[in-house]
């Protein structure tokens, strides 16, 4: 018999029930909340007479429509009233149930997929959801972590298990050397770009080979933020002593005996040698170069020294119209270079690429710099409140400042635009979040996905430019 | 939940790929605290002139005419016909729910987004997965100048045209049960409240860590 992929291993060691229909009940070890998504579970909860399950398996912030400014005022300084109602809701459901919240003020406030791992409150081998579509990024602890709609957070809450059917495995395998100023960014576009935003529907995706393993926790996280972007609910990389290294030491991390336990079982968190894939996709690392989204899908993708593509060279009919599409709506012309596109705004932020080191990858390409004059704004939201204390004391915040960049406070901010920061319509805009899509990020807007190195050198040079042809201070 | 066992309907077709849950409901519209008063802005950024905002009468709004759902011989569709991918994304469930208060009470495509696909059947929405062949067989016929009317039967598995063309569906048989009888599966887990006890007391003594 073939052996177990992580995935089939996580799945077997959360089943409560198998049903004979072929679903099953899997229990949930860590369930994070956050204002957009929650409220209307919390009010079915009620009007159902249920109660939380497990109170401390949830923990919860808001995130997604908090601004970036003016946070000494508190929420009476929240101009948008909705929004306002929104927070607030948050802290009546969580304050009445007992559930562990970082508020707007609190200094580890933060964007909730990066201060679940920030925290120790995703820990390898959990099972990990929350009512947004990037919980994926968890799975960079070896942990089975997906997004959830608003029915199944009331169902996680009311029952600390969900009702699912196993998917199929696909294993994506980076192999070589990354070459120098290609990105963990870099990695997931390229992925995205071969398999498709459809490729991975259906599939918990595995990212293994050389690159993953040399990779941070934060590059890990970052390619698995966007397996959600490839298709995949759930992408995930095994245990290794990074994760580990990673985890030690952090707020809700085991300690003493207990953490020693623990470290026995996670280094079993990963694929048996002989483990079986539906589906096995191998990059070499030598081909990835720095890529830039040019379209309105995260698939919509080319390599810096390349052009924008002809719809006509497309096949199918459908698929052309997209294209076409996609070029209107972005103000493109077929045939013209990556590097011909010029900025209107840089964003530096998200769930994606918004820790201490994407921050120092984009801080060594400012560094002495300015932003160029035709840039409207760049601006740099750190993805919680301890990075960006960190970064304050790396003096990271200054070299943003001084180059023209401005240093907000922590939250989604414009990756989706919920709070007062967006773009105006028809501006170009290289942001280090992670869709594209149309009037994702200001209604007109025109998203380019790129690295914090790419967003960076595109707010000095007010054009995207190839890395690998410029000098980067240390 | 609302049941959903037979559905006679008009057919709108929205002949692109890839789309994605912002389209669906943009996110301005996601501040509210309710689950309903969402099918006014269902897509909002395609379907009018102007910048949609949340609380608007959408009724003194200028229309985009040239957007398929605002066309006039598809006004009162219940079945949007789609391509490949549709529901790509968030995890927003305000997608479906805008859907469904539009007057959608199922979306026929090629293929779904994972989560989009599994939100619309917790609502009463039921998406159909159909081979590319019948769907653009179903565009054709929706895109012509007699539309296409359809009739889904979730008993039967079976669509059936006006000419009496039949296509069958597959559908997973525990979403089928729920969504025939409109069953709210909270209930249906809690039913294994000892099982879930003991498989969480079991855990606890196993991995402590895992418990505050």
């Amino acid at each position: 018999m073939a052996g177990s992929t992580l995935y089939d291993k996580l799945w077997k060691d959360h089943l409560v029930k198998e049903r004979e229909d072929g679903t099953a009940l899997i229990y949930i070890d860590r369930h994070f909340l956050h204002e957009v998504t929650s409220p209307q579970a919390f009010e079915g909860l009620r009007l159902a007479n249920r109660k939380p399950w497990r109170i401390d398996a949830n923990l919860a912030t808001v995130d997604h429509n908090v601004p970036t400014t003016g946070r000494d005022s508190g929420i009476e300084g929240i101009e948008d009233s909705v929004a306002r109602l929104q927070i607030t809701t948050l802290d009546d459901n969580c304050d009445a149930f007992g559930i562990l919240e970082y508020k707007y003020q609190d200094a580890q406030q933060g964007i909730i997929h990066v201060i679940g791992p920030e925290l120790g409150a995703t820990l390898p081998g959990m099972t990990v959801v929350c009512g947004d579509s990037h919980t994926s990024t968890h799975g960079a602890f070896g942990c089975l972590a997906h997004g959830i709609g608003t029915s199944e957070v009331e169902h996680v809450l009311a029952t600390q298990c969900l009702i699912q059917k196993k998917m199929k495995n696909m294993l994506i395998r980076i192999d070589g050397k990354l070459q120098p100023g290609v990105s963990p960014k870099d990695v997931i576009l390229a992925v995205i770009g071969k398999i498709g935003t459809a490729g991975g529907t259906g599939h918990a995706i595995e990212f293994a080979g050389d690159v993953i393993r040399n990779m941070s926790m934060e590059g890990r996280m970052t390619v698995c933020n966007m397996a959600i972007e490839a298709g995949a609910r759930a992408g995930m990389v095994a245990v290794d002593e990074t994760t580990i290294e990673y985890v030690r030491g952090k707020q809700f991390a085991p300690t003493g005996p207990s953490w020693d336990a623990a470290v026995k079982t996670w280094r079993n968190l990963k694929s048996d040698p002989d483990a079986q894939f539906d589906q096995v996709v191998e990059f070499r690392a030598e081909d990835i170069r720095a890529q830039v989204t040019w379209g309105t899908s995260p698939e919509l993708v080319v390599a810096i020294d390349e052009r924008v593509p002809d719809p006509d060279a497309q096949q199918d009919p459908v698929t052309r119209e997209g294209y076409k599409r996609a070029l209107k709506y972005m103000g493109l012309e077929a045939g013209m270079l990556i590097t011909d596109i010029k900025l209107d705004r840089i964003f530096i932020g998200s769930c994606t690429n918004s820790r201490i080191e994407d921050l120092r990858e984009a801080a060594a390409i400012v560094k002495g710099k300015k932003v160029a004059s035709s840039v409207k704004q760049a601006m740099v939201v750190p993805g919680s409140g301890p990075i960006k204390v960190q970064a304050e004391q790396e003096g990271l915040d200054k070299i943003f400042i001084d180059a023209g960049f401005e240093w907000r406070e922590p939250g989604c901010s414009m990756c989706l635009a919920m709070n007062p920061d967006r773009l105006g319509a028809g501006e170009h805009c290289a942001a280090t979040s992670n869709r594209n899509f149309e009037s994702r990020q200001g209604p007109g807007g025109r998203t380019h996905l790129v690295s914090p190195a790419m967003a960076a050198a595109a707010g000095i040079a007010g054009h995207f430019v190839d890395l690998s042809k410029l000098e980067v201070s240390q | 939940m609302q049941e959903f066992i037979r559905h006679h309907g008009l057919v709108v077709p929205l002949n692109q790929e890839n789309v994605d849950t912002d389209q669906i409901i943009p996110k301005q519209f996601l501040k509210s605290i309710k689950r309903t008063g969402f099918g006014p802005n269902l897509f909002d950024e395609w379907r009018y002139l102007d910048e949609g905002q949340p609380g608007q009468d959408c009724s003194q709004r200028p229309l985009n005419t040239d957007f398929i759902l605002n066309q006039p011989q598809y006004l009162g569709a219940s079945i949007l016909l789609a391509q490949k991918n549709f529901g790509c994304g968030s995890s927003r469930e305000h997608a479906p729910w805008a859907i469904l208060e539009y007057g959608i009470r199922s979306v026929i495509a090629p293929s779904f987004a994972d989560i989009f696909f599994n939100n619309s059947f917790k609502n009463g929405l039921l998406p159909i997965v159909l081979e590319q062949e019948k769907i653009d067989d179903l565009f054709l016929e929706a895109e012509s100048e007699q539309g296409c009317k359809l009739d889904i039967n979730l008993e039967s598995q079976k669509i059936t045209r006006a000419d009496g063309k039949e296509y069958s569906f597959e559908v997973d048989p525990f979403r089928r049960h729920c969504l025939l009888k409109g069953l709210d599966d909270i209930g249906i887990s809690l039913e294994d409240t000892d099982l879930i006890h003991s498989y969480e007391q079991q855990r606890r003594e196993s991995k402590p860590w895992l418990f505050r």
